[in-house]
Parts: structure tokens; C-alpha cells; sequence
């Protein structure tokens, strides 16, 4: 479960499936670790969560120690409310939309594809691939979708997207493999701001359909 | 102060990277060749954290607006005005008005030039490196003036400084590089351990491909995305290995059979394509801190 990832980092394997529950205790323990001596930055993922620490004053066995403290009142911590955004999303209206073959594919109406899209909720699982790029579950197994047999060289920021039991949204003007079902004009990512991202690993997610 | 006349290959400005935004999924960049990068600033009496600039495979020549004192570190490179050579890995004095160029020779892919002050680049979420595939960080043009900080001292007591570098690192094209087993090690046999590898011709600053005996592993499920660090060594779906480098993502999908650690990086960093020829060899991580932290005493 506590592995080490190169000689300043290590991994701490919670589960090993993308599940809701485990996630959860993903960010929760990610939570009490923040501020801890000894511990510079951490990269929450599905299941794991990654601890970039100082190798220069810290062992890799006084790290383990450290979070083996806090795993034990993990156990008795109480979730913490997530924050909750909500996105308006112009569906079939992106540069490059797959809805239809999404729709087709999956014998239903471009319709129900944006219904079962927008009705649930989605935790925001990690971020990664490029700055502030949330990927985020569990998707309708109505919607799962392999990814393109060849990546697009080029997708526009703000294309949201399925992948998998996944679903996304493109920060940033970037190549990318997963179908575009839409289209939002939400800045995920400026690094020029004060507040450079919009969302944080954990929080949750919820499609508004725009005319 | 120095303007830039030409250049080619890859230039960027980099310092000790961008820190604190990984779970966001910004990649710390910083230099390729760390040890490299922190000499050069030495050399000229600048903190660890100055910016300097990074010369990836191509060549680079500016005009000293100003006196300056300069250095330039890492392998593969050489230095020169209209009269002389100057070695790598010392300090040494620029007059107002010289022309001087950093050109690449073999032996290695990466430069640093760092001037006494430090260049004087925005910083972008706390770091002045550029990661130019989210667009990040400021680009160098031909014909740009760039500034420099105060320098920390009477530059004349910065010039012609030397750094011993045989004393802490052999760079070489035929070197073993030492890694950390990774989370997935099992899932492969000992090909990786007992086979040379080359760097191919698809390299850049996120990643070094491998070119070298297939890598075989008969475990069928894909593997959850979870974090990564510069040096991970992933395993594609061919079975060939690609080592994750400064620009790396934060997280990655491929299994990671192990880690380079972070004493040998600069080797791998200067490891040519095509010629170079890599032995990979499992260590401890208590070794490999040990090594690290002898580095860190320059």
C-alpha cells in the first residue's frame, strides 16, 4: 500500500477501482496531510494519492510513519462538505462535436444523451494531463464511450467530453482522444488570476444544458 | 543586460520549477540537468532559485548590452567570442559590446547560462520556468533585450571562478543510471535490468523515449491514472519504455516499472540520441538519498 515512487516521493495505493468511496477517502486523507512538516506537495488520483516529500531532512520510512498517523483518525473523521459548481454547457455546439456519433452509437436520441448527461452530479476524481483538467465520474454506463482511435492534434478550451465512465472539460486549447459532446465558455484555467483555478480535486460538478 | 542576436534548438528560461500545483495538474518544469542549472547560478553568485536559461540542442548568440559576468554549465556545449574558448562550468567576464556564442558539440543535449544577478523574468504561479504547451512562462525572440538583477558582489570578484564537476558527476554516453523499483515492478520480468537502451529520436522536455529489447508483461488490466514525478519510467502498450522528464504530466495511465533517481537525472538528461548507451540498475532508496544528499554539499 505505501510504495516508493523514486527517492522523494511515495504512493499510497487506497484501492485499486474507480469508486466513489475510495475517492473519497483519497481527498479526505490528502486533507489532513496538508501542512505537514516534511511533506512539500501531494497528487490526489482515483485511488491513490501521490506524496512529493523533502528527501533532503525526511526518510522514506519517517514519511510512512507520518501518514500511517493520519490514516488512523481518517477512519474517524467525518466527510467535509465538497464545494459544488455548476456549469452551463451549449451541447453539439463545440468545434469538432462527436454528440451525434455518441448518439447514434449508443441507439439513443442526441436528446437523452444531454438529458443523461446533465442529470446527475460528478465528483471531481483528480486533475491532471494538462493544468486544470478535472476528470470527473461516475459517467451513465448509457454514455460510455471508447476513446478516438486517433487523438484530435487540436481541441478547443472549454470542449467538455466523454471517455470511458469518465466525463471532462478541456482547460486549455490541447490535443486530446476523448469524445466532445459540448461546450462551455467557463475559464477553467488563468493563470494570471488570483484564484488561477476554477476547480479543486474533490469538489463536485453539475451540467446545466444552455439553449 | 543581453540581447539576443539568434539562436535555435530549444531555449527557455527555467528555475527550481513551479511547486504547490501538481494536484491541479500543472507539471513543475525547472531544468532538465538540475545539477547543471544550480552551478551555473553558483558560479556567479546567485541563489539557488535564480532564473537562468536553458539551451536544449541548438545554438545560442547574444551582445552584452553591459559588463556582465556569465557562466555557462552542462554538457555538450561550447563557448565562444571572436577570440576565445571558454570552459564550461567556470565564470567568466563579458565587455559591453561582445558578441558571445554557446554552440552545441556533442557529448551531451543541455546548456545553462546563468548571468551574476540573475535574469529578470514574471513569475507565473510562484516560478519564472516556462511550460510552453500550456503556454506558460515567458518565450525568448531574437532581438530581445533581456534584463538581469543586481548581481551579489563586484562583478570582477565573480568572474573566473571554477566548479570542480569530475569530483561529483562523470557524464557519459554509456552510463548506468541508478532507479528506485516502481509501484508496477512487478508486472515485469528483469528485461529493463539486463538490456542496453538508447535514448530514441522522439525526446523532448516532457519525455525521453527508449529504444531498446521490448519489454513484455502479461498482466491484462490497464492501469488507474495516478501521480508521477520527472524520472518515472512508464511502459507503453509496446512495451517500450519512456522516462518522464521535466515538463512530465503530473499523473499517467502506463505502469511504471521504476523511477530514476534523482542523483542520475542529469546523466540521462545529457544521454544523446541514437549513440548513447544506457544500463539501468536498482538501488534503494535509502541509497539513493544518500547519494542525493552528497550532491546537494557542493
Amino acid at each position: 500500500m505505501f510504495k516508493p515512487l523514486g527517492d522523494s516521493a511515495l504512493l499510497i495505493e487506497l484501492g485499486n477501482k474507480i469508486d466513489s468511496v475510495i475517492n473519497q477517502r483519497v481527498h479526505s486523507l490528502n486533507a489532513l496531510l496538508q501542512n505537514t512538516n516534511g511533506i512539500l506537495e501531494t497528487v490526489p488520483a482515483y485511488c491513490t494519492l501521490l506524496i512529493h516529500y523533502d528527501s533532503l531532512n525526511f526518510s522514506f520510512h519517517q514519511i510512512k510513519t507520518l501518514v500511517e498517523e493520519k490514516m488512523n483518525q481518517l477512519n474517524k473523521m467525518n466527510q467535509e462538505t465538497a464545494r459544488r459548481h455548476e456549469v452551463k454547457v451549449r451541447y453539439g455546439n463545440a468545434s469538432n462535436s462527436d454528440i451525434e456519433i455518441v448518439a447514434s452509437s449508443k441507439n439513443i436520441s442526441v436528446a437523452d444523451v444531454i438529458q443523461i448527461h446533465s442529470e446527475k452530479e460528478y465528483r471531481i476524481y483528480m486533475m491532471g494531463f494538462t493544468p486544470g483538467f478535472p476528470y470527473m465520474g461516475i459517467l451513465d454506463e448509457r454514455l460510455e464511450m471508447p476513446r478516438l482511435q486517433t487523438p484530435r492534434t487540436l481541441v478547443q478550451a472549454g470542449s467538455v467530453a466523454i471517455a470511458g465512465s469518465q466525463t471532462g472539460i478541456y482547460p486549455l486549447d490541447s490535443p486530446g482522444g476523448w469524445n466532445i459532446i459540448g461546450w462551455t465558455q467557463l475559464k477553467l484555467f488563468d493563470p494570471e488570476s488570483e484564484t488561477p483555478f476554477l476547480f479543486s480535486p474533490g469538489d463536485v460538478v453539475k451540467f446545466i444544458p444552455e439553449e | 543586460m543581453l540581447k539576443v542576436i539568434d539562436f535555435s534548438g530549444l531555449i527557455s528560461f527555467q528555475d527550481l520549477g513551479r511547486k504547490g500545483f501538481q494536484s491541479f495538474g500543472v507539471p513543475v518544469s525547472g531544468a532538465m540537468d538540475w545539477f547543471a542549472q544550480r552551478v551555473a547560478n553558483e558560479l556567479v553568485g546567485n541563489s539557488k532559485d535564480a532564473t537562468v536559461i536553458e539551451i536544449g540542442l541548438g545554438d545560442i548568440t547574444f551582445r552584452a548590452k553591459r559588463d556582465c559576468v556569465l557562466a555557462v554549465t552542462g554538457a555538450g556545449f561550447e563557448v565562444q567570442n571572436y577570440v576565445w574558448t571558454f570552459p564550461l562550468w567556470t565564470s567568466f567576464y563579458v565587455r559591453a559590446g561582445w558578441h558571445v556564442q554557446i554552440k552545441k558539440i556533442s557529448g551531451g543535449n543541455w546548456a545553462y547560462l546563468a548571468i551574476a544577478g540573475g535574469f529578470d523574468v514574471p513569475q507565473v504561479l510562484g516560478s519564472s520556468s516556462s511550460y510552453s504547451r500550456a503556454g506558460i512562462g515567458s518565450p525568448i525572440h531574437v532581438g530581445d533585450v533581456l534584463q538581469n538583477g543586481k548581481p551579489n558582489g563586484e562583478l570582477t570578484k565573480l568572474a573566473a571562478r571554477d566548479f570542480p564537476v569530475q569530483k561529483f558527476i562523470q557524464y557519459s554516453q554509456t552510463p548506468t543510471i541508478d532507479v528506485i523499483a516502481g509501484p508496477q515492478r512487478e508486472r515485469f520480468d528483469n528485461t529493463f535490468f539486463e538490456n542496453e537502451y538508447t535514448l530514441s529520436k522522439s525526446f523532448d522536455r516532457m519525455g525521453y523515449r527508449l529504444e531498446g529489447k521490448e519489454i513484455e508483461s502479461n498482466y491484462k488490466s490497464e492501469l488507474i491514472s495516478e501521480g508521477m514525478t520527472m524520472g518515472s519510467i512508464q511502459i507503453t502498450n509496446q512495451g517500450q519504455p519512456i522516462v518522464m522528464m521535466a515538463d512530465s504530466p503530473t499523473t499517467g495511465g502506463y505502469p511504471k516499472i521504476a523511477n530514476v533517481i534523482r542523483a542520475d537525472l542529469p546523466l540521462l538528461a545529457q544521454c544523446e540520441s541514437r549513440t548513447s548507451k544506457i544500463q539501468f540498475r536498482e538501488i534503494s532508496v535509502n541509497e539513493a538519498q544518500d547519494k542525493y544528499r552528497r550532491m546537494m554539499k557542493t
